[in-house]
């Protein structure tokens, strides 16, 4: 819905490491991220709220706990509307050069 | 997305430019899900979920948890299309679907208690993510998503 607001929070070195940490296990707290993190708890939890808002977080409540969860869909959108028009092309070019190159030697 | 991590919950969250009704009609009726997933045709009723491959062959046959027109709809999920996956435990699919402002639904999908089904897990991460494109492409433009 907002591809402003997705690149936005992807645009912040803290934000991606986030979503690598729950990329390699999904569904944790905030007190679990943070403890892997060199920064305050309300820094943490600012990330979060900008990751959240972008639709890249998404936050479950599980009985007195929220887990944060990635949601992988937005970025699929975005590599679906701008990565494969813009990479297609060259891709195969240089899979078509690979194929040439191999062959010849 | 290949390489995504499977865990026992998984989270699928989007916006899609539609009515609940024209979501929850896309969502649990066989002429529609035969256009945006995997050409499987579902049919959902209060009691069960019976999912058909293009071949008639079963690909899902599960009972429904919970059946709230237009906004909630939970069943289990068992991979029936493949003998090493159906032979795991069975999981469970929780679509939710909540109006936003502007003319928009947010859809969320939460496929959990993958606990006792790994494969099924790491089959079906890159699977939802082609269907949930594919079902707001259908939804919004009237089109199937094109390969």
């Amino acid at each position: 819905m907002d591809d402003d607001a997705v690149f936005k929070a992807l645009a912040d070195p803290t934000r991606r490491h986030l979503l690598d940490r729950l990329h390699e296990r999904d569904g944790r707290t905030l007190s679990e991220l943070e403890s892997e993190l060199e920064m305050s708890r309300f820094g943490v939890m600012k990330h979060l709220r900008v990751l959240e808002a972008a639709g890249l977080v998404v936050a479950l409540r599980s009985g007195r706990e929220k887990l944060h969860y990635l949601n992988p869909v937005p970025i699929r959108l975005i590599h679906d509307r701008w990565i494969d028009k813009y990479t297609e092309g060259h891709v195969s070019a240089l899979a078509r050069l690979k194929t040439t190159l191999e062959d010849t030697a | 997305m290949t390489t995504m991590t499977a865990t026992t919950t998984q989270v699928y969250q989007l916006f899609i430019r539609a009515t609940p009704e024209q979501i929850w009609e896309a969502i649990t009726t066989p002429e529609f899900t035969a256009q945006y997933f995997y050409g499987a045709r579902i049919e959902v009723t209060g009691e069960r979920y019976l999912s058909l491959g293009p071949d008639d062959s079963v690909w899902g046959d599960d009972p429904v948890l919970e059946f709230e027109p237009p906004r909630r709809l939970v069943h289990g999920w068992r991979s029936l299309y493949s003998p090493e996956l159906a032979a795991e435990k069975a999981s469970r699919v929780t679509w939710e679907i909540e109006p936003q402002d502007g003319g928009y639904c947010m859809l969320r999908v939460v496929h959990d208690q993958l606990e006792g089904a790994p494969m099924t897990a790491e089959a079906v991460s890159g699977g939802w993510m082609m269907v949930l494109s594919g079902l707001k492409t259908l939804l919004e433009t009237g089109k199937p998503l094109a390969d």
